[in-house]
């Protein structure tokens, strides 16, 4: 049976990784508002492969390192406090889109796939990639486990967790930091399009029935794993791009989630 | 002896050009209630935001005691209704809290009960009162509160100066608190400080009411907060006849 090959389950495994990172990591983009802020960091994450590409370093760690630059960047202008923020992320998000766009079109004699880095290419996830993807999930959980409490402190009032001593402005900028290299990592699966949507419909799906900020990670990563299995198995079966046939089982997942939930009350 | 907690010097604030704040010196000592009253636009909350380092002065200076711990109450707080929180689990949040510090908060601020509400659903006096307990939760030696009786309806009110009252008399620490409810302060403060953008007037309640410009900054509002007031059941038996007398003044 096909869902039983390697290569299929190479998919799965590293579909599950990315869902494990993505629940709590999409929690706190939802809570912080954030949404535009991963689509600027996968918009970004083009020109990442072109630096990747022109200077023959690891395209993940490439995407990173641009996603985190920019994080950087978007955070002191935004101190500036001229320019709102999501003025700022639509100048950022294309701009790096067509620097990376631009860059591309220099690199000659390498034909990248354009349609593999835009959808995600999860079928073609080799035992190497596997191994890259599983580190960075393990080193985004153990990150997030450690700056969870503080996180969680500034998300919910930043004036307050500073009067008590807590620094908002260095667990934003460590938490943009991951969201960049979760980016990097996912991009594979689902692609630069829909890597947002792997970050905000599981936590939104799970907001419905959670009542506390842990139990609505947990649930985003139930949702995530769901999405990711149902949507590899029913691109293998029905021949359909991975991608959005993963955002697709996602979107269904969150569709039922809510109408339960407003069917309890 | 009483220790001071924080000095401000000249402290002058420009926004875009606008001075919010011009010049302000301000003091707070251990276990004194110090109330900052004012116009709307005045710079009171950024006066408080000042003292407290969310923002830095243009030019002047705050000293805070070395290593003070201060609790804050902002003057809006909004929980989203994004985000599933318990009180219990928001009063959590502050960093070394313990479970059995929660439950004394909790118990201190007569709310217990709300302890498994989602923070979301909370009324306005019910949600000052978990912002309270936050900010005792982790014993502060100054208090700052901006505007604390904010959402809570007139009976509440007072009930929620004096429990301020008791928490300082209970915990011995100096409390900075915006309010523009002047003529409940009053009862309740020991050292006013009148801003408009600088300081117009300081000094005990006392003093205070006969100052030529508290009567300007208040005088006109007096027979309105009156009216007010007067719906309130307290022990303040002076308050009536200097606002009788605010109110010639001011006519």
């Amino acid at each position: 049976m096909i869902l039983f090959e390697d290569f299929v389950l190479r998919a799965f495994a590293a579909g599950l990784a990315v869902a494990t990172v993505g629940g709590p990591i999409g929690c706190f983009v939802v809570w912080r508002r954030m949404a535009y802020f991963g689509d600027t960091m996968a918009h970004a994450a083009l020109l990442g492969v072109a630096l990747g590409l022109l200077a023959s370093a690891p395209i993940p760690a490439a995407i990173a390192l641009v996603g985190a630059v920019l994080a950087v960047a978007l955070t002191f202008l935004r101190r500036r406090g001229r320019t709102r923020t999501d003025t700022l992320l639509g100048i950022f998000a294309h701009a790096a889109l067509a620097t990376g766009l631009v860059a591309l079109s220099f690199i000659e004699g390498v034909r990248i796939d354009l349609m593999a880095y835009l959808f995600g290419d999860i079928l073609a996830v080799s035992q190497g990639d596997l191994a890259r993807i599983a580190t960075g999930a393990l080193l985004v959980l153990a990150v997030m486990a450690r700056i969870w409490r503080p996180l969680l402190s500034v998300t919910v009032n930043a004036e307050i967790a500073t009067a008590e001593g807590v620094p908002p402005l260095r667990y934003e900028l460590a938490f943009m930091i991951l969201i960049a290299v979760v980016v990097a990592v996912a991009i594979q699966i689902v692609g630069i399009l829909l890597v947002t949507a792997m970050l905000v419909l599981p936590a939104a799906a799970a907001r419905e029935f959670a009542r506390t900020p842990e139990g609505m990670a947990a649930g985003a990563v139930v949702v995530g794993a769901l999405a990711v299995a149902g949507g590899i198995a029913g691109s293998v079966q029905f021949d359909t791009p991975v991608g959005p046939s993963v955002v697709l089982v996602a979107f269904a997942v969150f569709l039922l989630a809510v109408a339960a939930a407003s069917l309890k009350r | 002896m009483s220790e001071t907690l924080v000095t401000a010097r000249g402290v002058t604030v420009v926004r875009d050009g606008r001075a919010i704040l011009d010049n302000v010196d301000l003091e707070v000592r251990d276990g004194e209630i110090v109330t900052i009253i004012g116009p709307n636009g005045g710079g009171k909350t950024t006066l408080l935001k000042a003292v407290l380092g969310l923002l830095a002065p243009t030019s002047g200076s705050v000293e805070r005691r070395r290593n003070l711990r201060m609790g804050y109450v902002p003057q809006r707080f909004v929980p989203d209704r994004g985000l599933p929180l318990t009180a219990r689990r928001f009063l959590a949040l502050a960093p070394g809290a313990r479970s059995e510090d929660c439950d004394r908060a909790l118990h201190e601020m007569g709310a217990e009960s709300l302890a498994d509400a989602q923070l979301a659903t909370l009324s306005g006096g019910e949600l000052q009162r978990i912002l309270l307990a936050r900010a005792l939760l982790r014993k502060p030696e100054l208090l700052l509160l901006d505007e604390p009786t904010q959402g809570v309806d007139l009976g509440g009110e007072q009930d929620l100066y004096e429990l301020i009252t008791t928490v300082r008399d209970r915990h011995a620490c100096g409390v900075l608190m915006v309010s523009h409810h002047v003529h409940v302060v009053m009862g309740t403060t020991d050292r006013v400080v009148c801003l408009n953008r600088y300081v117009t007037c300081s000094g005990r309640p006392t003093e205070i009411r006969r100052d030529r410009e508290y009567l300007k900054l208040f005088g006109e509002n007096a027979a309105a907060l009156l009216g007010v007031y007067a719906h309130h059941h307290h022990d303040h038996h002076d308050d009536a006849s200097v606002e009788a007398s605010a109110r010639q003044e001011a006519s």
